[in-house]
């Protein structure tokens, strides 16, 4: 097997891709975001539910796509939840720099979302790997209702 | 070497005619299988274009002196050998473009903005490119016309219970695709044009997929306008051709106003030379048109029937052997089709598909081929697309059919 594949498609995020975490519905979600990918179609609905001091209590989606936005999706949802405000936008910067930056380093902090790394050697795929955190920033933005983002901005 | 018959041709020989065939991708000896976004370039083409840089580049219809009487000629020259290449009656019914967008931009600013009012309709199919369905809805938006849809049905081949009753009074143009650039469909051009000219509809036909690989005369066909593109012809990027019957050209009003176009301008007011150089504004692409004359004389010595039986040889066998892959679905009708074959399988998304048979050197494209009507008509947010001309083998294809299986068994 071709090494950049296998550090692509890493076993985890096979896993995640196949059996995604947090995948469903959100019933008394604060936000719900649609985020699309019109280059490739990749579909992400994300629902995330506030604590009172503003951190995410609780994160899922629905979605449909190619194996990284999907397994982009899973992970970051696992990795969200629990976290406050601030937390979530360090992570988004960090993981941003993960999948774009051609420096080796990869931040204890980001935990198991270092799997993601080796989209770095993909730039086409990038957008892929960033449509959940895309989706996620929005709604922390927006905090209550609907909304929408694109990977393409009109 | 090059003859007749698909069977006569040594098609290794042509093969060797594409020096980028010899590259190599990750390591791997490059597989080519996405010549319907743009074709590779045979060294005849390519030494055209370094021919005219080092022997006659000059800017056309200016100069007086040599060269300029060279690029002149040769750029006139192009325009016959376009014109011979698809049975047009006259040079004069050819108009140099930067492809088939532009073609289809063309009719629908100069034509449609002088014919098209409000209340018209045109009528398209629901397999259109972007490229023949955006500037009908710019047009409509401007004008209030209206669009109407011919359906794609299961198969993969257009509606035609349902012509008769979209072809309207209000219709004035229908337009379509001869080769959809997603399924494969080769739709019946002259039995469409005939059924829009008995009601009187002038009919456009985006030749974009099949210029290059069957033969096309437009007096045979019928059609009132075609667009094409050199790029998936063997010719360079950036030029490509619109065809439009005489009398219509002659109608229509100029698109772009600048230079070349003109007869004489005073401070106030402009007369414009007659067509086709009345839609050439500026400076053409003269290196270009000069690449697509050499690309044609490359394709006619190998001959169009011949490359036409050879590629959809390919494509046929691409689509039989893909059926046996498990969970996967291939689009488009199974007798006839155009040189390309789309298909999604359960176990990978067609991203990681191409990501995954790009690393042993195989090109495909996945996505929705600026289809996306016809992609959401057939419930998928895109397809894997491999697509195929005549410097493919069938080895190749055994190759694709082997990579897609280990993927099968690495995403599953
Ligand atoms: C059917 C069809 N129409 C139009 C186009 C647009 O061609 P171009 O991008 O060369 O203008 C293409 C190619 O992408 C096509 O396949």
């Amino acid at each position: 097997m071709i090494p950049e594949i296998e550090e692509l498609y890493q076993e985890v995020i096979l896993d995640h891709s196949r059996r995604p975490r947090n995948f469903g519905e959100l019933p008394d979600a604060a936000v719900l975001v649609h985020g699309d990918n019109p280059a490739c179609g990749d579909e992400i609905n994300l629902a995330v539910k506030f604590d009172t001091s503003g951190g995410l209590q609780d994160i899922k989606f629905t979605g449909r796509g190619c194996a990284i936005s999907q397994a982009s999706a899973s992970l970051m949802t696992m990795k969200l939840k629990g976290k406050s405000r601030e937390e979530v936008l360090e992570m988004l910067h960090a993981f941003h720099d993960l999948v774009t930056n051609e420096t080796n380093e990869a931040p204890k902090k980001l935990g198991d979302l270092r799997v993601m790394r080796g989209v770095r050697n993909f730039p086409l795929r990038v957008k892929c790997a960033m449509l959940a955190w895309r989706a996620v920033e929005q709604a922390l933005e927006q905090g209550v209702g609907e909304a929408i983002v694109s990977t393409e901005p009109a | 070497m090059h003859k007749i018959a698909a069977s006569t041709i040594d098609w290794d020989a042509v093969r060797g005619d594409f020096p980028i065939l010899r590259e190599r991708a990750h390591g791997h000896p490059l597989i080519y299988l996405d010549s319907a976004a743009t074709s590779q370039k045979p060294r005849a083409v390519i030494e055209a274009l370094r021919n005219f840089y080092e022997h006659e580049n000059a800017n056309v219809h200016r100069g007086l002196h040599t060269l300029s009487t060279r690029a002149t000629e040769a750029y006139e020259k192009a325009r016959r050998r376009v014109a011979e290449y698809i049975g047009a009656a006259s040079a004069d019914e050819i108009v140099f473009t930067r492809g088939t967008t532009e073609s289809i931009n063309l009719v629908a600013q100069a034509w449609g903005g002088k014919f098209i009012r409000q209340g018209d309709v045109i009528l398209l199919t629901v397999m259109e490119h972007h490229s023949n369905l955006v500037p009908w809805q710019l047009l409509a938006e401007r004008t209030g016309a209206r669009l109407r849809f011919v359906p794609v049905l299961d198969d993969g081949t257009l509606d035609l219970d349902q012509l008769s009753s979209l072809l309207t009074p209000e219709v004035k143009l229908f337009a379509f695709t001869h080769i959809s650039n997603s399924l494969g469909t080769i739709n019946p051009v002259a039995n469409l044009c005939a059924k829009a000219h008995a009601v009187g509809v002038l009919a456009l036909v985006d030749a974009a997929q099949s210029v290059g690989h069957l033969p096309i005369n437009v007096r045979e066909l019928g059609c009132d306008f075609l667009a094409f593109s050199g790029h998936k012809m063997c010719g360079p990027t950036g030029i490509g051709a619109l065809y439009a019957r005489a009398e219509i050209l002659d109608s229509m009003p100029p698109y772009h106003g600048g230079g070349e176009m003109i007869v004489s301008v005073t401070l106030e007011k402009t007369t414009f030379k007659k067509a086709p150089h009345r839609f050439e504004a500026g400076t053409p692409n003269v290196a270009g048109a000069i690449g697509l004359a050499a690309a044609i004389d490359y394709l006619e010595q190998i001959g169009r029937p011949a490359i036409f039986e050879h590629d959809s040889q390919l494509a046929r066998y691409a689509a039989e052997r893909l059926t046996e892959l498990p969970g996967t679905r291939v689009f488009g009708p199974t007798d006839e089709r155009g040189a390309l074959v789309g298909f999604v399988m359960d176990a990978a998304h067609p991203h990681d598909l191409t990501t995954f048979a790009d690393q042993y050197g195989l090109a495909m494209r996945g996505g929705h081929h600026c289809n996306q009507p016809l992609m959401r008509r057939f419930g998928v947010s895109g397809t894997t697309r491999a697509s195929f001309y005549f410097y493919n083998t069938m080895e190749e294809i055994d190759r694709m059919i082997e990579i897609l299986q280990a993927a099968v068994r690495f995403f599953s």
